[in-house]
């Protein structure tokens, strides 16, 4: 049947139909769909591990156990899951395993701009790489035949335009995957040195058996084209902004298998035309390929490393022409982000800033606490990097630094890698103070469960991670609950955590304000005769309040009630 | 035929991700080639968005580029004002003329610009604003500016309103859907 998909659905729908029985990952945009959408049938057990090494660790378990499994992430989760990933590469697969990576140029939603290709290449993994829906699911298939060919898991990359666009699909049924029986073999999966000496050469031997058949497969293909004065090399999304561009204009040779490249296809495709040109989003991976090959190239010359590519840029930079719209000769003020109306972890970020505290923060929601009005943050690195930190932080900065700085983080980031960093503070005893913003879900990328929340993926209830008890059990005596919308006590309490003069931990607990189940008493009201425009409730920078001919007005239509507003209020306008 | 090409852009929980999948649901039935796409994550939270809706014999980027839109549908003037170079020579925008602060005007540091749909007419486009966030009160709900943004759009295709009807029913909850047939409704006749 023909349907529209989304890239990720699509990807999910090949595991489905290849067999596919096991999946583990750790939700991150633009990757979360995959886990979420195969999740959906019935065939498939689908989970949300607390990390992606995790995820990936499980997924070859369920590997070796016999079954086909999956796991996802995004670009940055590959780095957590990079540790198994290049020892994976060593011990091959026993049924087949596909990891899939979702890069993020144009950071849309991350905190770097990394290109996964590298690590096809340093871990010695092959890579597909899909440009659309209908290449999703057919690469989702065919990976798990290469994986079980090779003896070799197989990384999928796809792209936020990848994953995050529909296009049309065609699916087919589900053929099941009959078992493999699991066999004790140490010099394949024990991999200590004296076995992982005599494994690396197998690796070695795999990627040049890889390289053969990316000479011969059809997912490498060469489009002819008009005029060979100038031939294009290129994969993923930038194969569909070139035949946007240039339609049959140029000869196009299309990567569908990123890492390991075939030598002599590119050689004789390069043999064919004047000029030979990369497109290719972030870094000049295939350029490079084509320099060692002894090739004369163009590429990053032309095209930048930084940010996404488009239609009118591959236009442009080869020597077309380009016609934009009229634009308006006036600022149109940005839109940034904001934190949602009624979000708990608004109030808190305005008493830390009261407070006038250095706040280390992490990855999620509440890394929009670092915006203006709050801007009550100073740091955001990567997943769990908050509560590291600020051991060192305070560690190094002593007593100033003790009673004076904090660490926030969200329920789901503290327990992907939060928590290694509060035994650290346990253990090696920094008088830290760690504020656990507990909304009850996985705010972000858009409500996936977690082992805070009692429910799995599949939203069955399940065991639920008690958060002060395995506090108390890595080491931190002092663990305080207190809710957000009541700043007077937040105030009290963090001033108490902060002059206590040993380890603590605030759970700052209410579910996010746009859980399906959370019950809001309404939107309040503004008195005019009341307000006298002092913009103290201007501070917490709600999007429900602006201020219209010098008085606080609400806005109905997003107003919750939340109640934080009306603490701020010396004139009780609000309410 | 050449692609035709629609960009949906609002503010981030205005259902902009409803009225994409609806309109590609209508398309892909006609028998087009459709590609729709979305932007997730961080910007849905009140910041700007766009969805691009692309269908043709063959389509092939999923994005549409600075003057390429047949038409923007805007959920908020200022957020239509922000994409003008996105507009084809003779393109059109559909424009709901609720204003949305963004954060920099609350925060006092911008100032919203006034008059933008007079000024998004004298660059050439044709400006269709209309205060759809009413209509789709009307209709019992101010979360259906959507539908009532669809309706109008409506008025530009030769699609039969069975089909329109049809893409709507498999697109909402069973619940809501008289609600959303009656903003469709509303918009379309407005």
């Amino acid at each position: 049947m023909k349907t529209l998909m989304l890239g990720n659905e699509a990807v999910a729908r090949g595991l489905y139909e290849a067999g596919c029985c096991f999946v583990s990952s750790y939700p991150g945009t633009p990757s979360t769909e995959i886990t979420e959408c195969v999740a959906k049938y019935e065939e498939v057990y689908a989970e949300w591990a607390p990390n992606e090494k995790v995820a990936l660790e499980a997924a070859l378990g369920a590997s070796l156990a016999g079954k086909r499994s999956f796991c996802a992430m995004k670009h940055v989760g590959l780095n957590v899951a990079a540790d198994p990933l290049f020892t994976i590469s060593y011990t091959g697969v026993n049924a087949g395993l596909i990891i899939g990576v979702a890069d993020d140029a144009g950071m849309h939603s991350s905190q770097n701009e990394q290109d996964s290709r590298h690590y096809a290449e340093a871990s010695k993994i092959p890579m597909l790489e899909p440009s659309d829906s209908a290449e999703a699911l057919r690469f989702a298939k065919l990976a798990y035949e290469l994986s079980e060919k090779f003896d070799t898991a197989v990384l999928i990359k796809m792209c936020t335009r990848v994953s995050h666009s529909q296009s049309v699909v065609e699916t087919g049924e589900r053929a099941e995957f009959e078992q493999k029986k699991y066999e004790k073999n140490p010099a394949k999966y024990i991999m200590m040195p004296a076995n992982a000496k005599r494994r690396h050469p197998d690796v070695e031997a795999r990627t040049l058996a890889l390289t053969q058949w990316a000479e011969q497969t059809d997912i490498n293909r060469i489009e002819h084209g008009q005029d060979a004065s100038c031939g294009i090399i290129t994969s993923s999304t930038c194969y569909q902004y070139v035949k946007e561009a240039w339609g049959d204009t140029y000869p196009v040779l299309k990567l569908g298998m990123i890492w390991p490249m075939p030598q002599q296809k590119i050689k004789d495709f390069a043999a064919t035309v004047d000029r030979l040109v990369v497109v290719e989003e972030l870094d000049g991976f295939i350029e490079t390929h084509c320099r060692t090959l002894g090739l004369s190239v163009s590429g990053k010359d032309l095209f930048s490393n930084i940010g996404e590519l488009s239609q009118n840029l591959v236009k442009e930079k080869l020597g077309g022409e380009v016609h934009t719209g009229a634009s308006l000769k006036e600022d149109i003020p940005a839109r940034p982000p904001v934190m949602c109306a009624g979000c708990p972890h608004r109030s808190i970020f305005y008493v830390l800033k009261k407070l006038n505290l250095t706040v280390l923060g992490d990855i999620g929601c509440y890394t929009l606490g670092a915006v203006a009005p709050l801007g009550a943050i100073d740091t955001t690195v990567c997943m769990g990097a908050s509560v590291s930190g600020l051991h060192g932080f305070v560690k190094a900065g002593g007593e100033e630094k003790e009673g004076r700085s904090v660490a926030v983080i969200g329920d789901s980031t503290f327990i992907h890698s939060g928590v290694t960093g509060l035994i650290n503070i346990a253990y090696n005893e920094s008088n830290a103070t760690v504020i656990i913003l507990d909304n009850s879900i996985t705010g972000m990328t858009g409500h996936q469960q977690n082992p805070t929340t009692g429910y799995n993926l599949k939203g069955d209830p399940c065991t639920k991670i008690d958060l002060e008890s395995l506090c108390h059990a890595v080491g931190i005596k002092r663990v305080r609950v207190v809710d957000p919308y009541d700043m007077e006590t937040c105030q009290k309490v963090i001033q108490e955590e902060l002059a206590a003069g040993e380890p603590s931990v605030i759970i700052s607990r209410r579910p996010c304000a746009l859980l399906k189940y959370v019950k809001h008493p309404g939107p309040i009201c503004s008195d005019p005769e009341k307000c006298k425009g002092c913009k103290a409730c201007m501070k917490i920078g709600c999007p429900a309040i602006s201020m219209v001919d010098g008085k606080a007005k609400i806005d109905a239509t997003l107003c919750v009630g939340c109640g934080v507003c009306e603490q701020l209020c010396k004139f009780d306008a609000l309410g | 035929m050449e692609t035709k090409n629609i960009m949906i852009v609002g503010v981030g929980g205005q259902g902009t991700l409803l009225a994409s999948k609806l309109l590609g649901r209508l398309l892909l039935g006609k028998g087009y080639d459709v590609k729709v796409s979305e932007v997730h994550g961080m910007s849905q939270r009140g910041g700007s968005v766009v969805t691009y809706v692309r269908w043709g014999d063959r389509v092939y980027s999923p994005i549409i580029d600075k003057g390429q839109a047949d038409c923007i549908l805007s959920f908020e003037i200022l957020e239509a004002a922000r994409y003008t170079e996105y507009v084809k020579p003779g393109g059109r925008i559909i424009v709901n003329s609720q204003q949305i602060n963004p954060m920099p005007v609350i925060a006092g540091a911008a100032a919203y610009p006034g008059n933008l749909a007079e000024k998004l007419s004298a660059l050439g486009i044709k400006v269709d604003a209309f205060d759809a966030l009413s209509l789709a009160e009307e209709a019992g709900s101010s979360k259906a500016v959507n539908l009532v943004l669809m309706g109008r759009l409506s008025k530009h295709f030769e699609f039969t309103t069975e089909e329109w009807m049809e893409a709507i029913e498999h697109s909402v909850p069973p619940k809501f859907l008289e609600l959303n047939k009656k903003a469709f409704a509303l918009g379309q006749s407005a």
